[in-house]
């Protein structure tokens, strides 16, 4: 691994002041899960690390003002024990369940699985975000069959790997970021983005602001989650759906339906959304499962990923 | 690198304590380095940037403090390994998936190769050699020979640490528990009727 300086600021402001403004130049650590691999990959070379483990108000889980607000440095393992996450939040249980195995989940952190970087296998191996070499887009005409199949039409053709993601957009969350200067809050459906060069991250953050929570209403919406996986045992889901909708005399309203791991950001699946509003959840899911699915632009080897949408979106509405 | 007979560390005295203690004829490098530890030692807790050369690192490994220079970039797991001579935790796949190296932290099974040693410093690491010796196994320790739970054994150690913290953590726990909850281990030799049998017998037996 590459040598770095590191500090481990004992307040937020300290913290940022550490900061540069540009991307790489300074990395933040929380968990290590991601960020050391990455480094060990000579995907981020920062000259400092700045650990926010001496950072205090950043982890912890509080509901106040009608919001569940959950700390960007809290553990997932605590994420999953929390009682009012469990009954509140049931797909966010199993969401954080499925990232990892017991190791992972005690060290990661809810921040850190918003902001990991891409599991594409040719970011990871040292051809950049966009997978070029000599000039050339290796990713369409090369391994892809985990690649996006959905707003895959620019350089960027890498899967978001967030697994909590989907279900937070579903569920009208916010993300809480502090700037040198001043605090905001981005819903987490317009938190992530698809960057267009090399020097651009997958969300809308700025190098030198922290993200410090997560806040999700209360809304006693119905959430679930489904991920389709190669096997049963530890691993990235192919295709992973969140739903969160009302459910009222037998019939679905307000539904949200988010895709995972389908395209570089987390992707809301309108069409699936106005199918299942007015139906009954067995009528809804398997309509809402194919509406999911229009419009996908699968590459030369990831078709299969189509179909894995119909289900996990049917099976995530069946499992709530 | 030497185990510390007492819980303090050299940097960890004032600098002229420090001084006091070497006498007028110390060694000029030895009272540079010193002081450049301490000086380090004070920067690290004041939040201030250390590194990217070798800074005083204190690590509580098995009950007993150890100290060692290295640079903040060294993973716990390098640290054990390289610095510290207990070479139980392996180091495989140094990504995070395998988990030879798998360590406690504060009683949590964790990766030592996703841990940086300077973010370990104030915690308890427990290491396979923590929990017993070849003299006064633990029961973990004991029932992998009973069950046969291992081939060329480099995996080991981080199974019997994984093993330890499931049994603890789930009393009573069923088959499926087991094979989820110690998911994050491999075995090329592919030793798991063994391993799950060792943490399905003592999960019920709740004597681990």
């Amino acid at each position: 691994m590459k040598t770095f300086e590191y500090a481990s600021p004992n307040s937020l402001k300290d913290a940022l002041g550490l900061l540069s403004d540009t991307w790489g130049e300074t990395e933040i650590l929380a968990g290590g899960t991601d960020l050391l691999t990455s480094i060990k990959q000579d995907v981020t070379a920062p000259r400092l690390v700045v650990s926010l483990k001496e950072v205090k108000g950043l982890s912890g889980i509080d509901s106040k003002g009608g919001n569940l607000s959950i700390g960007a440095t809290t553990k997932l393992k605590d994420l999953i024990a929390n009682e009012d996450v469990q009954k509140h939040f049931p797909g966010l249980v199993t969401a954080a369940k499925n990232i990892g195995s017991a190791q992972i989940i005690n060290a990661g952190t809810v921040a850190g699985d918003l902001l990991q970087r891409p599991r594409c296998w040719y970011f990871r191996n040292g051809f950049g975000l966009f997978g070029m070499a000599g000039g050339k887009e290796l990713v369409p005409d090369g391994d892809n069959r985990y690649h996006a199949i959905f707003g895959n039409g620019g350089k960027a053709k890498f899967v978001n790997p967030s697994s909590l993601a989907p279900l937070l957009i579903a569920l009208g969350a916010g993300i809480d970021v502090q700037g040198p200067k001043k605090e905001r809050s981005v819903k987490a459906a317009d938190f992530f983005s698809t960057p267009k060069t090399e020097s651009e991250r997958e969300y809308a953050l700025q190098a030198n602001e922290i993200v410090t929570g997560i806040s999700i209403p209360l809304s006693g919406k119905k959430n679930g989650i489904y991920e389709v996986r190669h096997r049963l045992g530890l691993d990235w889901p192919m295709v992973a759906a969140a739903v969160a909708f009302d459910e009222s005399g037998g019939r679905i309203r307000n539904a949200s339906v988010v895709l995972g791991h389908v395209a570089p950001t987390p992707w809301v699946a309108e069409r699936a959304t106005a199918v299942l509003n007015g139906q009954s959840r067995k009528a809804g899911a398997q309509a809402a499962g194919n509406a999911a699915a229009q419009g996908a632009t699968p590459l030369s080897k990831n078709a299969y990923k189509v179909s894995q949408v119909k289900v996990a979106v049917r099976r995530a509405i069946e499992a709530v | 690198m030497s185990a510390m007979e007492n819980d303090q560390a050299p940097w960890d005295m004032s600098r002229r304590g420090f001084l006091k203690g070497v006498g007028t004829g110390a060694v000029a490098t030895g009272l540079m380095q010193g002081a450049t530890d301490a000086e380090a030692a004070s920067a690290l807790r004041s939040g201030k940037p250390v590194g990217p050369g070798a800074v005083p690192i204190t690590l509580n490994v098995n009950g007993t403090h150890r100290w060692l220079n290295a640079e903040p970039s060294v993973t716990l797991l390098d640290a054990l390994r390289n610095r510290l001579d207990t070479t139980g935790c392996k180091k495989v796949c140094d990504r995070g998936t395998c988990g030879a190296c798998t360590v406690m932290l504060d009683g949590d099974v964790v990766y030592s190769c996703s841990v940086l040693a300077i973010e370990a410093q104030g915690r308890k690491i427990v290491t396979a050699e923590g929990l017993g010796t070849p003299e006064a196994m633990s029961a973990v320790q004991e029932s992998f020979v009973e069950n046969d739970a291992l081939q060329c054994g480099f995996c080991t150690p981080g199974f019997v640490v994984a093993t330890t913290a499931f049994v603890r953590d789930h009393p009573n726990a069923t088959l499926e528990e087991v094979r989820e909850g110690m998911g994050g281990n491999l075995c090329r030799c592919g030793t798991y009727v063994g391993i799950t049998k060792v943490a399905y017998d003592l999960a019920k037996k709740g004597d681990a």
